[in-house]
């Protein structure tokens, strides 16, 4: 089993933000490691932390954030890159999708030279070539009549379209990396999954690895090889997903699941997960989920390490006997922003 | 209602009483006129065209449907912040339509709204107490003093800590706000809430409580609610009825367990499979719905389905198919779903 280096690793990543009351401990110590050509989701509620980790990785955090740790994407640390090399990476090696494609699109422009534009700001292509190029994207997104569609203005498009587009301006050079936050999270359902097909049919097509960070574990489900849960800036578990949903072993991610209305198997009230999200100004020290976990025992205030329970399942509780061998790193910290 | 109904006894007790219904919507049309649209000017866009439904008192029914078909405007009409271009709404036997100055006054005491935003519609720099009170205020219920006990009550009532009352929007989580949003709702004591997307902006934790909270207004106040939202699996678990709306008009409409179980036309269907299940062994079926939702300017003739959809006939490009009846109040207006229907 000697697996290939991943593609892109998180060591020990953590993210505070300055604010007036003190710094958010956003992110605090994530480890992680995704495998070329694999779907990995990203899950957890507002403020967990998911897109704060994506957009670190990407370095577009702003100038309030402290990153540390390393990100490695292709073997090469992107944490303290000058601006001007990860100007070149975004949009080449690495891309992003969000969740409103308007962040994205430029309202002014048509949206074929949004995406030849792309392909110009890292090809040495001519106008011609980069217009073949772009028509072809397109089209390989689904968009019908892509001649007739590539003067037009993204607000003549439906919501469903536009993503296409930013998907398809995304994949204007092949790359390595795909990181789509909420990407479907402001589309109708019928039209989610015809997003969800294309970007599933693109991985088998291109081998894209795609990072899909999404609050909504239906998605998880449908598109994922693996997923790492996050709570309060935590990564609590990691697993295939198959086993996520069959045997979650972290109580945050059995709350969750439980919480789904869908995951109702008897009549009942909906199950509801107590208490709130902890303030990260100044986060419990240890497991972040101690506070409202049914399961608390006194070890729970040093912060539990994220181990292996089986190859391929992680787990960050301390009632995991991984957990428990893996034991309280010496000097181990209350997790802050460092 | 069945049974076997999905909703919970504690979610959904005993049969919703028959008799008069408390809400009745008849023959709804909602055009709006665009100024300047893309089809030139005085393009008339066909929000809502020709929607019956009834809501019992103490009855939850979810209207469903995607981003244009119709839903909100149904909603608002009913709210009567729209003026509906034709038909009637009759509340509590008394057809409210036309209804201006005090009788709107009083109508809007019985029906109050519930939006996905609360604070969309509520001035930010107030304090929670003054945004609860606000309809009090406005309706003249009560003494200075009693309406600060009912604020505190009704905070109380929905799960937060009356000390919240001098806190600010932006002091609260997602949950909070919609709990103030709907203590504000309950403020006038009202017959019927209209909530829109009410749940949608919220995390699924969050969700789940804001859900449970309706459940038991409802059960504790004898609440009617309409619950508009595009997340089948939201309404499944709230609602005894449920109506799906496509491009204007309801095209099934039973309860929900029926609905879900057995849905009759092909637009439920696809709905339904279009929900991403929480279960990696979930095989979507078939390949989901082509394309995308029609203009509502120009909508397709005959059944305005047909262009998307995986079962259509000729008849459906001519024929506008009417609601037919497949027992138990299940209904849908599907030529196909009907011919089957005679065949068996």
């Amino acid at each position: 089993m000697s697996a290939p280096a991943p593609l892109l690793a998180l060591e020990h990543v953590h993210v505070g933000f300055a604010t007036d009351e003190g710094v958010v401990s956003a992110v605090s110590d994530v480890s992680l490691a995704v495998n070329a050509g694999e779907i990995f989701g990203l899950v957890g509620e507002s403020g967990c932390g998911k897109t704060t980790l994506a957009m670190a990785a990407m370095g577009l955090l702003p100038h309030s954030a402290s990153v540390h740790g390393a990100v490695r994407f292709e073997g090469r640390d992107l944490v303290g890159l000058p601006e001007e090399d990860l100007r070149r990476l975004r949009g080449d090696r690495i891309s992003m999708v969000f969740q409103d494609p308007m962040t994205s699109l430029d309202p002014a422009f048509p949206i074929g030279d949004q995406v030849a534009e792309t392909i110009r700001a890292h090809r040495d292509v001519d106008k011609q070539q980069a217009r073949a190029r772009a028509l072809e994207l397109l089209a390989g997104v689904g968009i019908p009549e892509p001649e007739r569609r590539y003067g037009d203005a993204p607000h003549r498009l439906s919501g469903g379209m536009r993503q296409r587009v930013v998907i398809a301006t995304a994949l204007a050079n092949e790359p390595a990396l795909l990181l789509a936050d909420e990407p479907t999270t402001a589309l109708d359902v019928t039209i989610q999954s015809q997003v969800l097909d294309l970007l599933r049919d693109l991985r088998a097509r291109l081998r894209t690895t795609i990072v899909l960070i999404t609050h909504d574990l239906g998605v998880i489900a449908q598109i994922c090889d693996r997923v790492g849960v996050m709570y309060a800036g935590q990564l609590v578990e990691v697993a295939p997903v198959a086993d996520i949903f069959r045997a979650p072993r972290h109580p945050y991610t059995q709350a969750l699941l439980a919480a789904l209305p869908s995951q109702q198997q008897e009549p009942g009230t909906l199950r509801v997960i107590p208490g709130r999200v902890p303030n990260l100004v100044t986060p419990p020290p240890g497991c972040r989920f101690a506070g409202r976990c049914p399961s608390v025992m006194d070890v729970c205030t040093t912060v539990p390490p994220l181990a292996h329970e089986t190859d391929a399942h992680l787990i960050a509780c301390w009632l995991s006997e991984a957990t428990k061998r893996a034991g309280a790193p010496a000097g181990a910290a209350a997790g802050g922003a460092a | 209602m069945s049974g076997r109904a999905l909703v919970s006894d504690a979610m959904a007790p005993a049969p919703v009483p028959g008799g008069e219904p408390l809400l009745r919507v008849e023959g709804l049309v909602k055009h709006f006129t665009t100024d300047r649209g893309l089809l030139g000017s005085g393009a008339v866009l066909h929000a809502v065209d020709g929607v019956d439904l009834e809501v019992r008192p103490g009855e939850v029914l979810a209207v469903v449907g995607e981003s244009g078909s119709g839903k909100s405007t149904l909603a608002r009409c009913i709210l009567r912040l729209l003026d509906p271009t034709a038909g009637r709404i009759v509340f509590d036997g008394v057809d409210v339509t036309g209804l201006r100055g005090r009788q709107l006054a009083a109508f809007r005491q019985q029906v109050q709204p519930v939006f996905q935003d609360p604070f969309s519609s509520i001035d930010p720099r107030w304090r929670v107490g003054h945004s609860v009170a606000e309809s009090l205020n406005a309706f003249r219920i009560g003494t200075k003093a009693e309406r600060r006990e009912r604020v505190l009550d009704l905070l109380d009532r929905v799960g937060l800590d009356p000390s919240l009352a001098n806190r600010r929007p932006h002091e609260l989580s997602g949950g909070q706000r919609q709990r103030v949003g709907i203590a504000a709702a309950l403020a006038p004591a009202p017959k019927l809430i209209v909530a829109d997307e009410p749940v949608s902006a919220l995390d699924v934790s969050v969700q789940a409580q804001v859900l449970n909270l309706l459940a038991d207004l409802r059960r504790d106040l004898g609440l009617a609610i309409v619950f508009v939202a595009h997340d089948l699996a939201v309404v499944e678990h709230i609602s005894h009825r449920t109506a799906v709306m496509y491009l204007g008009r309801i095209v099934e409409t039973g309860p929900t367990g029926a609905v879900f179980r057995d849905p009759k036309h092909p637009y439920t269907k696809a709905l339904l499979e279009a929900i991403p299940h929480p279960d990696p062994e979930h095989e979507p079926a078939g390949g989901g719905l082509q394309g995308e939702i029609p203009s509502a300017i120009a909508p397709p003739s005959g059944c305005r389905f047909r262009t998307r959809c995986p079962v259509a006939i000729e008849r459906c490009a001519t024929e506008d198919p009417a609601m037919t009846s497949f027992g138990g109040a299940h209904d849908a207006a599907c030529h196909v779903a009907a011919a089957e229907l005679t065949a068996t």
